[in-house]
């Protein structure tokens, strides 16, 4: 391949100027690190943590930086449709933008954002010193860094993948997708579903095993229970999606048939395994979402949680629906009137347990005492905006309606409905409710307001017009379109919407600068008065999360002890064992990056290289004797008083 | 470190209880890993395309073979296991020892097989019967060679340190690998092989 071909998405003038811009900020960091000489404090505070509140934080760095990303890449699709025969992109960009979109969206964004908030509160809720496997944690992060990377990383070399985020065979083999493109979507999601499968694993044994004393299952927190069940998903959906882009890598690379159209090879076998997966992964990011809508909605309505068991088994029912509903996302491409009514029952059988939840939800908040905080606007702002998506949902669910609406704009704008007010006001709920426990100081909430109102009004204005747009017939995907089909004024108000929703977002990470700039420090532990055990805690969290571990005897116990002017953190401190930091995780996942990057290109023998560093670490890592080390008393007490702000 | 004498020396911290559970989850993942293979075989194992189907290529020999020696194998590992808990190093060594042996001659046998069909023209191209044929056992191979190494790591780890709570934590932990592989491969005799004669 020659240098010319390897680079030339460069020649877009577009494309170069990100590029330029991406060399140019990452040079500003490094010699920023230089030249404050924080280079040894980055490693070993950062890079080699094992602490799962850092971890935390560094899902949510890259989180937020991907939104931007996904975000500009959503900006440019509703600018080059804004206006009937669009110039602004060609058909190949366009195709390479949604694609990237998607993927990133759901996989970099609303994934790693719900994975950051559940290692930053999980701990801390079920009021356990860390997680199960501190050290794995670590693996799993830097495993979907690499991922993240990887993917991004196609934008300049060799050329972003083009077959949607879905990558249907046989449009995505060779023959169809003959760039690297698709190579990258094999190897990127598979580093990054990698790292999320062993943080399934981590936080389900977390979750059995480290409870605080007392905590029974049926008195653990909602956010806790969500983050169980969409673990467990996790655990059963990502080994397929494992296969599948296996089963990719091997057609597009060694020339397998899976999904080939010739020698007995089935390309509706690739739909079945991304879909086993995939439907799932929907509820992977929105049940978490729902559950930090229980802990926000009971927290500002001042009231306990309607019908904490029916929550629990609306989820569990959920999470059994969810694997058996995936061919609704193909009705139209040929199975049996059979098949399409069982999966067509399935999926309307969702709209219950979900039903119940919103119920739920409203009659907790029915005769409270309500607080209209960041947190509990996106709350609010979630129900009537989610319910149109689920009812948009049920529409879409009927097989035979289905025909009408499928590809079009119509479901574009359905699952915009559900993602959005479901994940991102779920995990910006979460963001903006957690974030004093990350840092000590609360966001400013005129900032945080003015940042939702912007993002509820603005995310209605874009994608309530696709709706129309789709029963009128404009196909999702279509690069432009011409004047004569009268597509072009709800195009042009979903692009001013799209803008609107821009300043939403910019609006929120003003918010970081100026609170951090502005808002006081050393507030109180317990911001919000809050219920769970999360708040029973310092704000930021000591790096052993509890001096005293507390014993729970009822669901919501801390607001409960608080009312009855009890201290559950009370008693003897003793010395605190604690695992050590490493940087084998973050080298580890360096040389699975470049493994990645070599079979991207096919270049087997360096690929094999890497991986065998990757195996040499992993032994490395059996031969040690590390047996981490106690915090001691002293130390401890020091830590307490200093947060406490007692001198 | 707390250890609890009570309990075998495997379970005997909190730590190690924590990973013994951590890994049966992961045994969890591992199971839908090699469900949705059998699951793309399933789907794929008649169309063969112009190349041979299962019936053709097939040998039972070499296959009992194997069945017996990664059956053995289990056998033996179990019996190291039985060892350790009676704190008996040699014993365990040795018997952890013939299971890896026993594993290697699964491999070879196993390359063998695919070295035969790649000369009998049935390559992992040829069709798609054969992609997911040689993948599945592809992957059983790739566990078994991964389990090799890993407990050549862990006796040598035995060997230095003697037994204590994390090497038999280790030791054991890899025993449940190991009989994982084999259910496997029952399920592989079962439905791949005996199947494919059948028919």
């Amino acid at each position: 391949m020659s240098m010319e071909e390897l680079f030339h998405p460069l020649q877009e003038p577009m494309i170069l100027a990100a590029a330029i811009s991406i060399v140019v900020g990452a040079v500003v960091v490094v010699a920023g690190l230089t030249y404050f000489k924080k280079w040894g404090y980055f490693y070993k505070n950062w890079l080699s943590t094992v602490d799962h509140k850092k971890i935390g934080i560094m899902y949510i760095a890259v989180a937020l930086l991907m939104l931007f990303r996904g975000g500009i890449d959503a900006l440019l699709m509703r600018a080059q449709t804004a206006v009937p025969d669009n110039g602004l992109l060609d058909a190949q960009h366009y195709n390479e933008i949604f694609t990237t979109h998607g993927l990133i969206m759901i996989l970099f964004m609303a994934m790693p954002f719900v994975i950051g908030l559940m290692n930053i509160v999980i701990p801390l809720q079920i009021g356990a010193r860390d997680v199960a496997f501190p050290r794995l944690n670590a693996v799993s992060f830097w495993a979907f860094a690499a991922g993240c990377g990887l993917l991004n990383l196609s934008f300049i070399i060799g050329g972003s993948p083009d077959a949607g985020w879905t990558a249907y065979f046989p449009l995505a083999s060779t023959d169809f997708s003959p760039t690297v493109g698709n190579n990258y979507y094999s190897l990127a999601l598979q580093l990054s579903g990698i790292g999320t499968l062993l943080t399934g694993v981590n936080f389900i044994t977390t979750i059995f095993k480290m409870r605080a004393p007392g905590m029974t299952l049926m008195k653990m927190p909602m956010f806790s229970w969500s983050i169980l069940i969409t673990n467990v998903i996790i655990v059963f959906a990502f080994p397929v999606l494992t296969v599948a882009l296996a089963l990719m890598m091997l057609d597009r690379q060694f020339g397998t048939k899976f999904f080939a159209m010739t020698d007995g090879g089935m390309d509706m076998l690739w739909a079945n395994l991304f879909w086993v997966w995939g439907h799932p992964e929907v509820y992977i990011v929105i049940l978490p979402a729902f559950g930090i809508f229980s802990e926000v909605i009971a927290t500002f309505a001042r009231k306990n949680l309607y019908g904490y068991k029916s929550m629990v088994m609306s989820m569990v029912v959920i999470s059994l629906l969810s694997f058996l509903v995936w061919a609704h996302h193909f009705y139209t491409m040929g199975h049996g009137v059979m098949v399409n009514s069982v999966f067509s029952i399935t999926t309307m059988a969702i709209a219950v347990p979900t039903g119940v939840k919103m119920f739920n939800w409203l009659l907790t908040m029915r005769h409270g005492k309500i607080q209209f905080t960041t947190p509990m606007l996106y709350a609010l702002g979630f129900i009537p905006i989610f319910t149109i998506g689920g009812v948009t949902g049920v529409m879409l669910a009927m097989a035979s309606a289905d025909y009408q609406y499928h590809n079009t704009m119509f479901l574009v704008a359905h699952f915009h409905y559900v993602l959005i007010p479901g994940t991102v006001f779920g995990v910006l709920a979460g963001y903006h409710f957690w974030w004093p426990k990350m840092f000590g100081f609360r966001l400013n909430e005129k900032l945080g307001k003015a940042g939702f109102w912007f993002i509820a009004i603005s995310f209605n204005v874009t994608f309530f017009p696709l709706f129309i747009l789709g029963l009128d017939g404009y196909a999702r995907r279509m690069y432009t379109y011409s004047a004569s089909t009268g597509y072009g004024p709800l195009n042009m108000l979903s692009f001013i919407g799209a803008l609107g929703l821009a300043v939403g977002f910019a609006l929120i990470c003003y918010n970081i600068y100026y609170s951090w700039k502005h808002m006081p420090r050393n507030e109180k532990a317990d911001v919000w008065d809050g219920r769970s055990l999360e708040w029973a805690t310092h704000s930021p969290v000591p790096e052993y999360n509890f001096a005293i571990v507390p014993n729970v005897s009822r669901l919501d116990e801390f607001w409960f002890a608080k009312k009855e002017g009890r201290d559950i953190t009370a008693g003897k401190i003793e010395k605190i064992h604690m695992p050590n930091n490493t940087g084998t995780p973050f080298w580890t996942s360096g040389f699975l990056f470049l493994a990645a990057f070599f079979a991207v290109f096919s270049l087997w023998i360096p690929a094999i290289i890497s991986m065998l560093v990757v195996f040499g670490f992993m032994a490395l890592r059996s031969f040690e004797n590390d047996h981490g080390r106690y915090i001691s008393v002293e130390e401890i007490t020091e830590t307490e008083k200093s947060l406490r702000g007692d001198k | 470190m707390k250890i609890d004498s009570s309990l075998p020396l495997e379970y005997s911290t909190e730590e190690n209880r924590l990973k013994i559970f951590g890994f049966w989850i992961f045994l969890g993942a591992e199971i839908m890993l090699f469900a949705t293979l059998f699951a793309v075989y399933f789907t794929l194992h008649t169309r063969t395309g112009s190349g041979p189907d299962g019936a053709e290529i097939f040998e039972l020999t070499p296959v009992l073979l194997e069945t017996f020696l990664l059956l053995a194998s289990s056998f033996t590992i179990g019996l190291g296991v039985h060892a350790m808990r009676l704190g008996n190093k040699k014993a365990m060594m040795t018997f952890f020892i013939i299971t890896l042996i026993l594993g290697l001659g699964f491999l070879g046998i196993e390359i063998d097989e695919f070295v035969t069909y790649v000369h009998e023209g049935a390559t992992i191209t040829t069709s798609a019967f054969l992609s997911a044929l040689m993948t599945l056992l592809g992957t059983h191979g790739a566990h078994v060679t991964f389990g090799f190494f890993w407990g050549v790591a862990i006796l040598i780890q035995v060997a230095r340190r003697g037994l204590n709570p994390q090497t038999a934590n280790k030791a054991f932990i890899f025993s449940l690998y190991w009989h994982f592989l084999d259910v496997v491969w029952i399920f592989i005799f079962s439905f791949v092989y005996l199947k494919g004669l059948i028919s």
